[in-house]
């Protein structure tokens, strides 16, 4: 009998081109390579530099989303767009893509969005897939049983030439997840506490397993929001095993397996979740049914309390004072005196159909509180079509809320969409880093659910006290 | 790349913990299609006032840091986002190493491939290099090691063949181009 593998053991070893030396990290081949504006420019330089050709763009895939506009008269002509070099940033994909013969989804196209929300949309994202794109959220596309991870622009100038990246094997670190989440607590929040368990760097050099009751309770759209804030841990990637609810999702997508193909996938699928017996190189576990919807109060996401908490006071730590200052927040104050000036929903954390729905549901019948901004982006056109279609968008309006084109927006404030220096933002995405949102924007990271019930209060708000009356 | 074996500078120290690759280039200047010119906004929002102006109490600001080529931060440098414009920026303003007590993966990874040393050294070297910004040390990658003054010394490790592509100036791509049969034949047993 064979050892007892790990999910992510059994994944790197049918990957394996060439195996680890001791001389030699291993060659990975890649089965799908995202790539978007920002980071591919140096890239296809560094191919056209070396007289390559992409080798395989039939596994290599384009959208456009950090730097794009939401605004529908710039995406859809009629409006130039307001920034001049990120204008010149989507014509050079454009061009790029061309020369090189890559699929892109343009900036009209129907099926672009955040690359992290349309892979799985279109069915690309599978399970056993080795995953990267020149982005840190990749861990995204773990949620199906993926190996998925960011690599930088050099290594995305590897995989276009080669298909392969050379990589050092990663240790395994369980997260096993016990109990059942509470009503109005949603997987943002338990993220937040796991981050907030293992600390931002804690999971550096190692590869997270999402396990336990929790995690098989929940659809695709929420296994994709706890995977996606893997690499807040220092974890470069999160995987959960793939099981019926996976299938369910992927049958009949765009780019799935059918027929005979998708019987032979469903096999192999099947086979990779972690052997009994096992073993993870570091292991923690956490009690769903104790928490509480979760906000963060510093500049990292490990900055984090219950709702119904106080900022912790750690006066004296300097990470800590620092954050305290930037934030204009004070030490063992209730989190819910934060005032709020902006809210915004979106991002590939919280841009998806389900999210959207959350805030509806709070959002319908109320009106968001006098001088707060609210800011709802679609991670998709096709999440922004099913929204439509159901009504969402009318629900936003009616609330003050504005509703836009898909795209990263105000996640990373890339496209002009950025809050205000000094104000206070409570933010479905993923970085609360000081500036993300703006330069001097205060992000306070929390559900769609607490953002939705934040903005209607215009301070931070516990969103059960909304769903219950 | 030119190959890397022992350089002498004198340290800049930036002792926050968790300095997020966020701070040393905020994203709004990502839209850049080149790596070149990225030195002139590292770390942007802690060197700039809203008008532009350098912030005199920054310390790349400070007549010290000028010429330095070491960067000594906190514990967890560059975590956060992949944008391999992080060394990019650092290695534009000058910068040929970063020394610390942990480094984010991809930055690490990111750092290597351009020939920006992540070094990760023990705890004490790493209070002793806080406590005396403006050190002058040697760094000498054939032997992995960080020589501080008053005879001290901090080992690190960089995994053997990044090391040897910094060492003889080669880079990476080479070494996997000439993997082609492997991948050829690794693409004809793979499944559809
Ligand atoms: S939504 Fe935010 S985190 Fe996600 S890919 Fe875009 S910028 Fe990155």
């Amino acid at each position: 009998m064979s050892t007892p593998k790990t999910m992510f053991e059994k994944v790197w070893a049918t990957h394996e081109v060439v195996p680890e030396s001791a001389d030699t990290p291993a060659v990975i081949f890649i089965d799908l390579h995202l790539t978007h504006e920002v980071t591919s420019p140096q890239a296809f330089a560094l191919l056209r530099k070396n007289n390559l050709r992409v080798r395989r763009p039939d596994l290599t895939f384009a959208t456009m989303d950090h730097a794009t506009p939401t605004r529908t008269e710039q995406v859809f002509g009629g409006a130039p767009i307001t920034i001049d070099s990120a204008a010149k940033q989507i014509r050079q994909l454009e061009e790029n893509c061309a020369a090189f013969g890559v699929e892109l989804l343009g900036l009209q196209d129907s099926r672009r969005g955040i690359v992290h929300i349309i892979g799985p949309e279109l069915g690309l994202t599978q399970p056993g897939h080795t995953i990267v794109c020149g982005d840190s959220h990749t861990s995204t596309h773990g949620a199906f049983g993926a190996l998925a991870f960011g690599i930088g622009t050099t290594e995305v100038g590897h995989v276009f030439a080669t298909q392969c990246l050379l990589q050092k094997k990663a240790k395994t670190f369980e997260i096993d997840v016990r109990g059942r989440l509470s009503v109005g607590v949603t997987p943002k929040d338990l993220i937040l506490a796991i981050i907030g368990k293992v600390g931002v760097s804690g999971g550096t050099g190692h590869v997270f397993e999402y396990r336990g009751e929790a995690i098989r309770a929940m659809s695709m759209e929420q296994r994709m929001t706890v995977c996606n804030m893997s690499i807040e841990a220092g974890a470069r990637a999160g995987m959960i095993a793939p099981d019926e609810t996976t299938f369910a999702y992927l049958e009949g997508k765009a780019r799935a397996p059918r027929g005979g193909a998708w019987t032979a996938a469903l096999e192999r699928w099947k086979s990779l979740p972690t052997d009994v017996g096992a073993k993870f190189d570091r292991s923690v576990t956490i009690d769903a049914a104790a928490l509480e919807p979760m906000i963060t109060y510093g500049t990292n996401p490990g900055m984090v309390v219950p709702i119904s908490g106080n900022i912790p006071d750690r006066k004296g730590d300097p990470v800590f004072d620092a954050a305290m200052k930037y934030m204009g927040l004070n030490a063992g104050e209730p989190i819910r005196n934060a005032p709020v000036n902006v809210v915004f929903v979106g991002s590939c954390t919280n841009g998806r159909l389900s999210d959207l729905r959350a805030a509806a549901k709070i959002l319908a019948g109320r009106k968001v509180a006098q001088g707060v901004h609210m800011l709802i982006v679609p991670g998709s056109q096709e999440v922004k079509r099913e929204a439509e279609a159901e009504g969402l968008d009318r629900i936003f309006a009616a609330a003050g809320a504005e509703w836009r084109e898909s795209g990263c927006s105000m996640c990373l404030g890339m496209n002009g969409d950025t809050v205000p220096k000094g104000e206070y933002a409570v933010s479905t995405s993923n970085r609360n880093f000081e500036g993300r949102q703006g330069v001097g924007a205060r992000t306070l990271l929390a559900s769609p659910e607490t953002a939705a019930a934040s903005a209607i209060c215009g301070r931070v708000t516990d969103p059960r006290e909304l769903l219950n009356g | 790349m030119d190959p890397i074996k022992k350089f002498r500078s004198r340290t800049v120290v930036m002792p926050s913990t968790n300095i997020d690759t966020d701070q040393i280039i905020p994203g709004r200047f990502l839209t850049t299609t080149t790596k070149e010119g990225l030195g002139l906004q590292l770390f942007a929002d802690w060197r700039y006032d809203a008008a532009g102006q350098p912030k005199p109490d920054f310390i790349l600001n400070k007549p010290e840091a000028a010429g330095c080529q070491i960067l000594v931060a906190g514990r967890n440098i560059g975590c956060g986002s992949s944008r391999e414009h992080a060394p990019w920026a650092l290695c534009d303003y000058g910068f040929r190493a970063v020394i610390s007590t942990e480094i984010a993966d991809i930055f690490r990874n990111n750092s290597l491939k351009n020939g920006l040393l992540p070094i990760v050294v023990d705890q004490a070297s790493h209070d002793w290099l806080l406590a005396h910004p403006g050190a002058e040390l040697e760094i000498d990658l054939e032997a992995q090691q960080v020589r501080l003054p008053e005879g001290r010394s901090a080992s690190f490790t960089i995994e053997p063949f990044a090391r040897y592509c910094l060492l003889n100036g080669v880079d990476e791509l080479g070494f996997l181009l000439s993997k082609d049969s492997d991948i050829a034949r690794y693409e004809a047993r793979r499944p559809a």
